[in-house]
């Protein structure tokens, strides 16, 4: 084996030591490797100091500790065959597991390789039939990697556009273009059936193809079909009729008969016509038995994969317009971000089962995984051959399963993004330069917050390595990790902190920002209570929107100052108004950051909600992210506003405030993917308003999510370039209380 | 023909061709075509239309008013199609010592040119085993002859035309197909003769079940392939297409149609494809350097797919019993060849065998799901590329019964792609 691996391995290969559970997909030209790791993380944790035993030294609340966690992590590696070898070897060499004893496989070269696989790894083979890999790989992608399916557009201003999770994601039909076709419908978990197939298909093009043009690779000849024109070749409607077939409808540019002219022994074709009649055709007849399979079974989701598909954007093409031909545009041909994986996926699935992969969420590491089309596909392909290239998918276990917030109004169009920068160029622009630009500060945070570890400098700048090249691909390739989101880079960048231990660089800030808020809340709750009920109710909303502290001389008139009103968005009235009548039943509040605004925003108006006789939920992120105020540390808060404040205490006591974790580690909120405990305790309590607060939960996302009940977006823009956007200026506010209309309202809550 | 989608690198889907399912209704008579001697009843060849014509209503002609309607000798009727023109010529044979005195110098000429000789110019033929002798059309007695040549040759046909003073007979010259309209321009140019244009599929129809109906003696026009499973077993047998609706009728030209017919004036059509007999033609010549149609059947004959496919046991050893795919299934139509061994392995006889192999299987799977989707269980194919093509038709008789089990029958006609232009024939004697 001359092949050398140009990447360093050990960034391949990651986690080898703790790795178990080996999977292999052979195909014709790719090996796709998956294992399962255990992942040490550090992790901060916040404990509460015992003050009853003096233990508490200084006027910190809580401490801060570094611990190590152990998460799940699943690796998927895929590379060229000629370097199988090469990885077995290196995998042997630094496998550590002495429990793996059989590794899954699948593929067409799985028979192929299974003696140098077994004789490499000393494991034993166990092969496992190819489409149900494939089909439980494509189930597990299509339910944990949100923007996994995408419809492809040539000439779009974004080619990909990614399709969002459905909360559903049975049936669906699956049309496998590898050397033939197959057609498998898929139903439930468990319940496949391959109804059809085709023997034109993969193989035909290639097989076909190489007898015509002498060219030997599948990728060239792709390439010679992107450069030919099939009318020298195909039998035109117009060849025929001279014209267009009127009374069919059927234009004249349409093809007739494929190859129709070359039947003739006297004339010469260019090999780049005939590869791209031959695409024409083998694409156009796929895209037609798809289309009439998808009739029959009454499907209108149809996925395509295979090696036919696999990263060519031509075939995706061809094969879009087919199906939109075939069609009149009711089924889109759907793509995977994972398509390549979905064998190695599967067969490691099937050796995972005791493990029950699928009870839990997985997410997908930016930080770790190479993203759609890691390698160009304009690269040439003799080039694309000897790049060595690994494409690497991870993905983390989440805690839990998660799920669809039940009050959305309509879980299978819900959007959580605001703005899609795969295809607002002047707004990707903006964000990418934005994000670099703040890459500085990010890194100096870091390394600050780890004082006690002389390596974090050398991690930090790692760090910025990785998280800079990320932001250069992602202006290159927009659509590397499915839409690109404000919220997408903000996640991005805290993948790549934890990748290089930095697990919670806020989180000496956050502390010290909690103590400070804290010493203030009892006088800001006096002074709240002095307030009339009418300027008091004015005065919650402007605490909930400061975060800085006002001077207590002057808070009063702070609170209770119009100026700047209307707010850029002002629904002020109409809320208040609202309060005017009945308490709500339950308010779910989605809280934003530590400190002044968690203590002296919500905690004032959660304390109003329960005077008026409204239960509330808090619902804070589950993990670290920025400054936001993490589950395990307003429990101490809340306990310790408690102390202080009999609303609150009661409040507690009597289950009437409830904290709950998002099952997030983002900045931003993603209503579809919350904790399965948040959604019950929603549907428990019959939850009827729902308060999201902050630029990352109400701007960046769900500025227009729609809800089934009230709900309350509350935001202070702090970036000029947004506020300028949204037609306002820097600390404009966003104050949006939004009602369903009234045949929704009745609906809500009933289980969906 | 059919057409199948084109695709062009900047353009978007402009039209589509599938019509939509609903079939129109028909609230005429059906059309019954009566051929006693004596008997000039026409017949009210509904015109079949698609979606999007109206149907038009037809009227039925007086026996009496025959005479006075029945248009002047020579009664022709022309398919100009991608790759073949068709042509079907009624020569009269009860023609008076009076008429004969009448009749004109050129259109005599005509007469005995087409029907002393079988094969005109370098390609021209005439296929004399399907000339249907001692018919009555329009009242008047005598054969149909049904000649072909290559649609490139179709200028010698019009020199020919213009050196016999074809226009003087000042017939109407009723034709369809593509060429119909393509060549409309040079007809009246190179041979001053003016198209009567009609439409193929409307043609199709008229003409299959006019000949279903007229052919009662010599071999059966309608046949089926009994035990088409059994290679040893398997007998072509005379078919009876009495109630032939609804029909699924695919014509294999240059390309495929597929219309669904539940009565003769009521069809639409389900689909088409591109990869028909234009393609099995063209593509052979590039693998194997021939050149014409009977050529590269000789070659498909006496070679084996087998070495050029990959078969479903070339894959999984046997058969892929989870899916129910037999060993001998095709997985992979000229999968083999993506090893450059292989390739060179191959003769051009096994090239040629795997073309017609895998455009035939094709067809028949298209077929097969639009049977399922429009409930359809009996099958016809017809066309020129099932012409002298018995692999083809057993190929697909055998693929309509296996994959079916037995559900779908496919039947064949003796006279394949000769249909449209006997349609165009009817249409000058009982215009619709």
């Amino acid at each position: 084996m001359d092949k050398s691996i140009t990447l360093p391995p050990d960034e391949i290969f990651r986690n080898l030591e703790n790795a178990k559970r080996f999977a292999i997909d052979i195909g014709g030209s790719l090996t796709k490797l998956a294992y399962y790791s255990t992942v040490q993380h550090k992790v901060a944790k916040v404990r509460s100091f015992d003050h009853t035993t003096k233990e508490a030294t200084g006027d910190n609340l809580y401490e801060i500790s570094v611990q190590e966690e152990v998460t799940a992590r699943l690796h998927f590696i895929k590379f060229e065959n000629a370097y199988i070898e090469t990885c077995l070897d290196f995998v042997k060499d630094h496998l550590v597991n002495t429990e793996t004893k059989v590794i899954k496989a699948t593929g067409g070269g799985a028979h192929k390789f299974k003696e140098l696989i077994e004789r490499k790894l000393g494991l034993k083979v166990d092969k496992e039939d190819e489409m149900t890999c494939l089909i439980k790989g494509c189930n597990f992608v299509l339910r944990n990697i949100p923007h996994e399916a995408f419809v492809y557009a040539k000439h779009a201003d974004s080619e990909f556009r990614f399709q969002t999770t459905q909360p559903d994601i049975f049936p669906y039909l699956l049309v496998n273009i590898g050397s033939g076709v197959s057609i498998v419908k898929v139903e439930s978990e468990d319940k496949f059936e391959r109804i059809g197939g085709s023997s034109i298909g993969g193989g035909t093009f290639w097989g076909l193809g190489a007898l015509l043009t002498k060219t030997k690779r599948f990728d060239e000849l792709l390439q010679l079909a992107s450069k030919g024109q099939h009318t020298s070749v195909d039998m035109l409607v117009k060849d025929i009729y001279g014209g267009s077939y009127g009374s069919l409808g059927l234009t004249g540019d349409l093809i007739a008969s494929s190859f129709g002219k070359s039947a003739t022994a006297d004339k010469e074709f260019s090999k780049e016509d005939m590869a791209k009649s031959l695409l024409h055709m083998i694409s156009n007849d796929i895209g037609q038995l798809a289309c009439l399979y998808a009739k029959l079974h009454n499907l209108s989701r149809v996925y395509f994969g295979g090696f036919f598909i696999r990263g060519h954007p031509v075939t995706m093409h061809t094969i879009t317009y087919s199906i939109n031909f075939f069609t009149k545009g009711e089924v889109q041909a759907l793509f995977l971000r994972h398509e390549g994986y979905l064998g190695a996926i599967g067969a490691f699935l099937k050796g995972a089962e005791e493990d029950n992969p699928n009870q839990y969420s997985w997410g997908e590491n930016y930080a770790g995984s190479s993203g759609l089309m890691s390698v160009s596909p304009d690269m040439n392909p003799m080039q694309r051959a000897r790049s060595g290239t690994f494409d690497m998918l991870e993905m983390d276990r989440l805690e839990g399963k998660l799920v669809n917030l039940p009050l959305l109004q309509d879980a299978s169009s819900y959007i959580p993004d605001t703005v899609d920068l795969t295809e607002d160029a002047h707004a990707r622009e903006y964000w990418l330069y934005c994000f670099e630009e703040a890459l500085d500060g990010v890194v100096k945070r870091a390394v600050a917050s780890q004082p006690d570890m002389p390596e974090a400098a050398e991690r930090a700048e790692k760090f910025r390595q990785k998280y800079r090249h990320k932001l250069q691909t992602l202006r290159h390739q927009p659509f590397a990790y499915g839409s690109l989101t404000v919220r997408s880079l903000l996640d991005t960048r805290e993948h790549c902190l934890n990748e290089f231990n930095f697990p919670d660089p806020y989180s000496k800030i956050k502390q010290r920002e909690n103590d400070m808020a804290l010493k203030y809340y009892q006088k800001a709750v006096k002074c709240l209570d002095e307030l009339s009920w009418e300027e008091r109710q004015y005065a919650l909303v402007r605490v909930e929107l400061m975060d800085v502290i006002c001077p207590v001389s002057s808070l009063v008139d702070c609170l209770l100052c119009s100026a700047g009103r209307p707010w850029l968005v002002d629904s002020y009235d109409q809320w208040f108004e609202r309060l005017k009548g009945p308490p709500h039943k339950c308010a779910m509040f989605f809280v934003d950051n530590s400190g002044v605004d968690i203590i002296l925003g919500v905690m004032p108006f959660v304390r109003e909600l329960l005077s008026r006789g409204t239960e509330v939920v808090l619902a804070s992120n589950s993990g670290p992210a920025l400054n936001d105020v993490t589950n395990g540390e307003l429990q101490i808060l809340t306990e310790s506003i408690a102390a202080m404040d009999p609303v609150i205490q009661a409040g507690l006591r009597e289950d009437r405030l409830t904290l709950v974790q998002s099952g997030s580690s983002s900045p931003c909120l993603d209503l579809s993917r919350l904790d399965k405990v948040l959604a019950m305790v929603v549907r428990e309590r019959k939850t009827d308003l729902v308060i999201i607060e902050g630029m990352g939960r109400a701007i960046h996302t769900n500025y227009y999510a729609m809800l089934r009940c009230e709900s309350l977006k509350m935001a202070v823009i702090k970036n000029s370039w947004l506020a300028d956007r949204l037609g306002g200026k820097l600390f404009s506010v966003v104050f949006k209380y939004e009602v369903p209309a009234p045949s929704q309202h009745s609906a809500a809550l009933t289980p969906s | 023909m059919a057409f199948n989608g084109h695709q062009c690198d900047d353009e978007s889907i402009d039209e589509d061709e599938t019509p939509t399912k609903q079939p129109r209704s028909n609230k005429e008579m059906p059309g019954c075509f009566i051929n006693e001697p004596k008997n000039e009843a026409a017949a009210s060849a509904g015109r079949a239309t698609s979606d999007r014509r109206t149907s038009n209503s037809t009227a039925r002609q007086r026996s009496d008013s025959v005479k006075k309607t029945r248009p002047p000798f020579p009664w022709f009727g022309m398919d100009i199609g991608g790759t073949l023109v068709k042509l079907v010529y009624f020569e009269p044979k009860d023609i008076t010592a009076e008429e004969e005195q009448e009749e004109v110098e050129n259109l005599k000429s005509i007469r005995r040119y087409l029907t002393s000789n079988t094969a005109y110019g370098k390609t021209g033929i005439r296929d004399v085993h399907l000339e249907l002798q001692d018919l009555t059309l329009c009242g008047r007695t005598g054969n149909l002859h049904f000649i072909r040549f290559p649609t490139h040759d179709l200028p010698a046909f019009l020199q020919m035309g213009r050196n016999k003073h074809f226009s003087s007979l000042h017939t109407t010259l009723c034709a369809t197909g593509g060429g119909a309209y393509k060549f409309e321009a040079d007809f009246r140019t190179m041979a001053d003769l003016q198209l009567h244009k009609l439409d193929e599929l409307d043609c199709l129809i008229r003409g299959v079940l006019y000949i279903d109906s007229v052919v009662s003696s010599g071999p059966s026009e309608c046949y089926y392939f009994e035990n088409p499973t059994d290679p040893d077993r398997c007998i072509q047998r005379p078919y009876t297409l009495e109630n032939p609706y609804p029909l699924l009728l695919v014509n294999i030209g240059s390309g495929v149609s597929i219309l669904a017919v539940y009565s003769e004036s009521n069809y639409k059509r389900v689909t088409g494809t591109s990869l028909g007999g234009g393609t099995f033609l063209g593509l052979c010549c590039l693998l194997t350097g021939c050149s014409t149609f009977e050529e590269a059947l000789e070659m498909a004959s006496q070679g084996e797919s087998t070495r050029v496919d990959k078969l479903v046991r070339d894959i999984y050893g046997g058969d892929y019993e989870r899916f129910g795919l037999p060993g001998w299934a095709v997985a992979s139509s000229f999968g083999n060849m993506m090893s450059k061994d292989k390739r060179e392995s191959v003769s051009k006889e096994d090239l040629a065998r795997a073309t017609l192999v895998t455009i035939t299987n094709n067809i028949g799977s298209i077929t097969r799901m639009c049977a399922l989707n429009e409930n359809i269980e009996r099958v016809v194919f017809v066309g020129n590329f099932l012409r002298v093509n018995t692999l083809s038709m057993k190929l697909l008789a055998y693929a309509m019964d296996y994959w079916s089990k037995g559900q779908l029958k496919a039947l064949f006609l003796q006279h394949e792609g000769y249909f449209g232009a006997v349609g165009a024939l009817l249409e000058l004697l009982h215009p619709s």
